[in-house]
């Protein structure tokens, strides 16, 4: 089993905490699994963005050029991370605010998710990036939402627990949509 | 069984010192390595320790000799710049044989250089960096584990050889977040009847590098000498796939990991590569490397330099086989893929099958 994703989007967004839920969630399910967040002279309103290794074998290399897959919440993310996806990869774009015809890809598989929509429906746009992350893992089967789900104790800090079940909620419903894209 | 936590390199080499029972850290920052002063400003006073943000590197690496004289744990930590900051204090800690831990999650050079990952301070930390014929212990870890657990190691061996101890990752290791045991620390550390800790009933103990009289410094240096030898029994590497390998890489820290997945990729074409991962670059496993020459065709050596490694593995390889080299200058992380490449040049030029 491996898989590799790169998580990119403005700062904000919460493309950081969405690879270590990702992250912890492997490595409770008993997986190497490696973390990087993006690495260069940032500037505030630029783009971040992390690289996440989920792998049943050591992980060598933390830092990837020929991504399985990329989450890309934004346009920038998009136009920059698009086209190094691999041929047979998968390509999961946040809809709110990336059009089709906006980035060029090779990638076979290409997820349009409405993140900031389905996070208005579960009641805060700030959870999109969950909505994202259930969407990813339920389109790349790389581990369950119920393993998303018991990781967010260990990966959020404990002032943010409250806000667990909403979260859980977000996961679900990104989950939900990609399993309705598929049967449809 | 040990706490499993998804942790930063650079918070392992923290939690490592703690739990060696560092109680003083003095440090000041620097990119990529921030994260251990900033864990520790948090986590030193819960234990009853001191955290220390200096004025300087240079004053932090003279707070750890203060610190350490009187016996105490005390760790610093850098990056390549404030490294060679450092330099006087740790030749100084080496002369008066005061044991302490020096971090150094090193950047590239030279000068203000950048902040990509670099191996470029190979040389100064094997070579003692300051003045003076001294050296310091190397450790060299690739995970974020080995951070923890080398970490211990380097408090461990500073007390046991009263010497600095250099704990060498670059800013791939300090900033990777990985699974980490967090294994107890167990050992008892040991007596130090040497250090400073006021001479009430006893005579006064004297720590110093200053030797004057007729013939002491020739005798203090021959001491050390045989000190540094005595090291040698210290040697720790790894080997990957390297039983029958016909190449066998060399290669050390990030190159270390990032060259496992790369063997993986070879061996899977069927050629016979495999991996020797240095961990202390000094002692440097010189015994390990000519071992490694008799029974590989090639050995090739791959570091995110222009070359430095490659000048110790040819001098233990003593010219038993040929010895080629890959270097990658700071700017980009080489990808397992890319290395895998280099390798097979190497395997076509010289002719392997």
């Amino acid at each position: 089993m491996y898989f590799d994703t790169i998580i990119a989007g403005f700062g904000g967004q919460g493309v950081l905490l969405m690879g270590n839920v990702l992250a912890y969630a492997a490595m409770q399910a008993g997986k190497q699994v490696t973390y990087m967040p993006v690495y260069g002279v940032e500037m505030r309103g630029g783009t971040a963005n992390c690289t996440v290794v989920i792998s049943d074998r050591p992980v060598g290399s933390p830092i990837i050029h020929e991504p399985v897959s990329a989450v890309v919440m934004n346009r920038p993310s998009a136009e920059k991370f698009g086209p190094m996806v691999k041929k047979k990869g998968h390509v999961f774009v946040n809809a709110s605010l990336v059009k089709a015809g906006q980035f060029e890809t090779r990638a076979k598989r290409v997820s349009w998710v409405p993140t900031l929509e389905l996070a208005n429906e579960v009641g805060n746009s700030r959870l999109a990036n969950m909505v994202m992350l259930g969407a990813v893992v339920q389109g790349s089967g790389v581990l369950t939402v119920q393993q998303l789900a018991d990781a967010l104790t260990g990966a959020l800090d404990p002032r943010y627990h409250k806000m667990i079940p909403a979260n859980v909620q977000a996961l679900e419903a990104g989950a939900r949509f990609v399993s309705e894209q598929k049967a449809a | 069984m040990a706490r499993r936590v998804m942790i930063k390199g650079n918070e392992a080499i923290a939690m490592g010192a703690i739990e060696a029972g560092c109680r003083y850290y003095f440090g000041y920052p620097i990119t990529p390595q921030t994260d251990i002063p900033e864990y520790l400003s948090a986590a030193m006073p819960k234990v009853g320790g001191v955290f220390l943000q200096a004025e300087s590197e240079v004053a932090a690496i003279n707070m750890l000799l203060g610190a350490a004289a009187t016996g105490a744990r005390a760790m610093t930590s850098s990056s390549s710049p404030g490294i060679s900051l450092k330099q006087e204090g740790i030749s100084y800690l080496a002369g008066s044989q005061i044991p302490g831990v020096i971090v150094n999650m090193s950047r590239s050079g030279p000068g203000l250089g950048g902040i990509h990952p670099s191996q470029g301070d190979y040389f100064q930390s094997t070579r003692g960096g300051g003045h003076g014929d001294y050296r310091t212990l190397v450790l060299a870890p690739s995970t974020a584990q080995e951070n923890y657990d080398l970490t211990m190691l380097a408090f461990d061996l500073a007390d046991k050889y009263r010497n600095p101890v250099m704990v060498l990752g670059d800013a791939l290791i300090g900033q990777i977040k990985e699974p980490v045991e967090l294994k107890s620390y167990r050992k008892k550390p040991k007596d130090k009847p040497w250090a400073l800790t006021g001479a009430k009933g006893r005579h006064g103990h004297i720590l110093k590098s200053l030797f004057l009289a007729d013939g002491e410094l020739t005798d203090h240096n021959w001491m050390l000498a045989k000190k540094y030898k005595s090291m040698e029994k210290e040697v720790r590497f790894e080997t990957y796939r390297a039983d029958d390998a016909e190449l066998l890489l060399v290669a050390f820290g990030s190159v270390g990991r990032i060259l496992r997945t790369s063997v993986d990729i070879l061996r899977d074409k069927g050629k016979a590569v495999g991996l020797l991962r240095p961990i202390t670059l000094f002692p440097f496993p010189n015994k390990a490397v000519r071992q490694a020459a008799d029974k590989a065709k090639v050995l090739m050596v791959m570091e995110m330099s222009t070359g430095q490694m490659v000048e110790d593995v040819r001098l233990a390889a003593e010219c038993a086989c040929p010895v080629d080299f890959y270097g990658r200058p700071p700017g980009s992380i080489p990808t397992p893929d890319e290395l895998a490449k280099e390798a097979m040049k190497i395997w076509r030029k010289r002719g392997l099958k």
